[in-house]
C-alpha cells in the first residue's frame, strides 16, 4: 500500500468576490477569475520515502498538503493517505498523520509540555504516558529547558522545533511538513535537517514542500516539481539533475549592455543557448569553463570590461529555470 | 512495511480532550473572564438596585423585576463572547485552532465542544453575578429557587442557544467587525432584551412588545423570571421554551455552517 496517493486531483478556489464601492462602477468579473490551485495531480508515494515538493511561491504546494491533511476540500479527484479516503475518512487520515505547519501555530493559553500533552489527548492518549511522550520529544528536539516556559518566550527556530515535537505526539505513520525552515537562520535550518534525517530513518514517510533547491537536493529520495498545480518533473534528484539542459551554466558580468557579446558566444562550439540580461550574459556550454576567455574577447570586441564570471553545474534550480523559464525563489 | 491497524479513538475521549483544555485555559483566566462579563451586570445592579432605589427615584421592589434579567444577560453575554472571542481570534489571526481540527475526530465535534465550553461559562457568569446582585440589592421579594427544574432547562437552553450564536458570529464575522459586532448586535440587544423591564410591561408600547420578539435575549430573561420569581407576570413558559429550542436549532445550524467554511478552504 501506498503511503500517499491522488488520482486525477484538482482543485479550484472560486474567484474572490468583486465588492462594489459607491460611486465606482463594480469592475466586470474577468471570465476566469477561479485560480486553479491543483490541475489533474497524480502522485503515489511509497512507504518509507522522504518525498519532496518542489516549486515557487503559488505552486500549489501549501494546497496539495492542505488536501493531504483534509484541511481543504477537494474539487475533482480522489486522494488517499495510508490507505483512508481523505474525502470520505477524514478522521482515519488525521489519526495517521502529523502536520508541520508553514507557521508555527502552537496554543498560547498553554506551556511548552502542556502544547504536547494535551495535543496527545486529543489522539487518546492517556495523560501519564501523554507526559512521558512529551518530555522524550522535547528532550529530542533540543528544548527540553524550555519544558514549563511559555510558547512566546521560544525562539522561531525553537517554535518550529515545538511543532514537530507536537506533530509527533501520537506517533503518526506519515509526517507532512510544509516549507518548514522558512525564516530559519542557517544554523536552525541544519539542526532541522538533522532531525527530519531521524525521522526518516525511523521508518516515517515524510512529505516536505520547499522552495529550497538545496533542501530538496539534500534530504528528499523523490522530488516532485510543480508549478501552477501541475507535475513538471518527478524523480530522485540526481535524475533530475541530469536532465537540466545545456549542461554547465556561465555567467558572465559586463561593465554595461552584454548583448553586444550575445551572437557572438552563440556561433561558440559547444553552445547551446545564450541570454544577454542587462549586463550580464547567460550561456549554456557543454564545455564549460573553457568557453571564458572566448566570452571574454566577445565582450572585449565591443570595449566590455569583465566584472564578474559564474559558473553553474547543471542543478535543480537549471533544470527549474529550463521547464518553467523563471526562477525559484 | 505494513501499517499496524489503528485502534479507532471513541469521539467521546476526544471531545472530553478538548474540553478539558478550554476549561484549563478558562480556569486560569477566571479573573478576567469575570470582570470582563459581570462588570457590566454588577454595574446595572449598582445603579438601579442601589442608588436609584437610595435616592427615591426608584420604588424598592424593582430588584424583583431585574434580578433575573441581570442573571439571564450575564449567562448570554459569558456564553457568546467566551465562543465569539477566541473563534476570531484563532479562525483570524493565530491559527491555533488547527492543532484541534487535526485531531481524528469529525470537525463538527470541534465546534460543538466550544458550545459546550461557553455554556459552561455562561453558567459560571450566572452563578457569580446571583450572589453578588443580592448581596448590592438587600433582600429581594419573591425571590425563588423552588422550580429547579425550570430553572436548568432555561440555563442550559439560553445557555447553548447563546454560545451557538457565539460561534455563528465569531466564525461569521471579520475579527476587524469586533467592535461592530458589540455595538450594532450586543448593545441593542441587551437594551431591548426584557433584562432591565418584564415583557408584560410593553403593554404599554405594543409595537415595541412584538418587535423584541426577534431578541433572543428576550427568552432567556423571560424564562429567567418565571423560574426565579414567579410571582411577577412572565411570558407563557410554552412561548420561552419553544423559542429557546428553535433558537438553538438556528444558531446551531448558522453556526456549523460558518464553521465549516472557516475551518476547511
Amino acid at each position: 500500500m501506498n503511503a500517499i496517493e491522488t488520482r486525477s486531483l484538482r482543485k479550484v478556489y472560486p474567484a474572490p468576490a468583486i465588492k462594489k464601492r459607491r460611486g465606482v462602477p463594480a469592475p466586470a468579473a474577468p471570465p476566469s477569475a477561479e485560480i486553479v490551485a491543483i490541475d489533474s495531480l497524480d502522485l503515489a508515494v511509497a512507504e518509507g520515502e522522504f518525498f519532496g515538493v518542489l516549486g515557487p511561491n503559488g505552486a500549489g504546494k501549501t494546497t496539495l498538503i492542505g488536501i493531504l491533511t483534509t484541511r481543504v476540500r477537494i474539487t475533482a479527484g480522489e486522494a488517499f493517505v495510508s490507505g483512508a479516503n481523505v474525502t470520505t475518512d477524514p478522521a482515519a487520515v488525521r489519526s495517521r498523520i502529523g502536520v508541520v505547519p508553514q507557521r508555527p501555530n502552537p496554543d498560547r493559553s498553554l506551556s511548552v509540555i502542556e502544547n504536547l500533552v494535551f495535543h496527545a489527548t486529543y489522539f487518546g492518549i492517556g495523560r501519564a504516558e501523554a507526559a512521558r511522550r512529551g518530555e522524550k520529544l522535547l528532550e529530542r528536539m533540543g528544548i527540553a529547558d524550555k519544558m514549563h516556559a511559555k510558547v512566546d518566550q521560544l525562539s522561531g527556530g525553537q517554535q518550529q522545533r515545538l511543532m514537530i515535537a507536537r506533530a509527533l505526539s501520537h506517533d503518526p505513520k506519515v509526517v507532512f511538513l510544509d516549507e518548514p525552515t522558512v525564516g530559519l537562520d542557517p544554523q536552525a535550518r541544519l539542526s532541522l535537517w538533522e532531525i527530519l534525517r531521524e525521522l526518516h530513518d525511523q521508518g516515517r514517510t515524510i512529505v516536505m514542500s520547499t522552495h529550497y533547491m538545496e533542501e530538496a537536493d539534500q534530504l528528499c529520495g523523490r522530488l516532485a516539481i510543480i508549478d501552477q498545480g501541475k507535475l513538471l518533473a518527478l524523480d530522485t534528484p540526481a535524475v533530475l539533475k541530469t536532465k537540466a539542459p545545456g549542461d554547465t551554466l556561465v555567467e558572465v558580468t559586463f561593465d554595461g549592455d552584454a548583448s553586444v557579446a550575445a551572437d557572438a558566444a552563440r556561433a561558440m562550439e559547444g553552445v547551446s543557448s545564450a541570454e544577454a540580461r542587462g549586463p550580464i550574459l547567460r550561456v549554456f556550454s557543454k564545455r564549460g569553463g573553457e568557453l571564458i576567455p572566448s566570452l571574454i574577447n566577445a565582450g572585449e570586441a565591443h570595449g566590455r570590461v569583465v566584472r564578474d564570471i559564474q559558473l553553474s553545474r547543471p542543478s535543480l534550480e537549471t533544470l527549474f529555470i529550463s521547464l518553467t523559464g523563471r526562477k525559484l525563489t | 512495511m505494513t501499517v499496524e491497524p489503528l485502534a479507532p479513538v471513541a469521539p467521546s475521549r476526544v471531545f472530553i480532550a478538548i474540553l478539558l483544555r478550554d476549561l484549563t485555559v478558562a480556569r486560569r483566566e477566571l479573573p478576567y473572564f469575570l470582570v470582563r462579563t459581570a462588570l457590566q451586570p454588577i454595574l446595572f445592579v449598582t445603579v438601579f438596585g442601589f442608588l436609584l432605589p437610595r435616592m427615591g427615584l426608584i420604588p424598592h421592589g424593582y430588584s424583583t423585576t431585574m434580578l433575573p434579567g441581570v442573571v439571564a444577560l450575564s449567562l448570554a453575554l459569558s456564553a457568546i463572547q467566551s465562543v465569539a472571542l477566541p473563534m476570531m481570534q484563532d479562525f483570524g489571526f493565530t491559527k491555533e485552532i488547527e492543532d484541534r481540527l487535526l485531531s481524528p475526530v469529525p470537525i463538527h465535534l470541534v465546534a460543538a465542544e466550544k458550545v459546550v465550553g461557553g455554556v459552561l461559562q455562561g453558567i459560571v457568569a450566572a452563578l457569580f453575578v446571583l450572589p453578588v446582585a443580592r448581596l448590592i440589592m438587600g433582600p429581594i421579594p419573591g425571590l425563588s429557587f423552588r422550580n429547579l427544574p425550570l430553572l436548568l432547562a432555561v440555563t442550559i437552553l439560553g445557555g447553548t442557544a447563546f454560545s451557538a450564536m457565539g460561534l455563528y458570529l465569531g466564525t461569521g464575522i471579520a475579527p476587524q467587525q469586533i467592535g461592530l459586532m458589540f455595538s450594532v448586535i450586543v448593545a441593542p440587544m441587551i437594551m431591548f432584551g426584557c433584562t432591565y423591564y418584564p415583557w408584560a410591561g410593553l403593554s404599554h408600547v405594543p409595537v415595541m412588545k412584538w418587535l423584541v420578539l426577534i431578541n433572543p435575549l428576550v427568552y432567556v430573561s423571560e424564562g429567567m423570571r418565571a423560574a426565579l420569581t414567579p410571582g411577577i407576570p412572565h411570558m407563557p413558559l410554552l412561548m420561552i421554551l419553544a423559542a429557546l429550542v428553535l433558537l438553538t436549532a438556528l444558531f446551531m445550524f448558522l453556526g456549523l455552517r460558518a464553521f465549516d467554511k472557516r475551518a476547511m478552504s
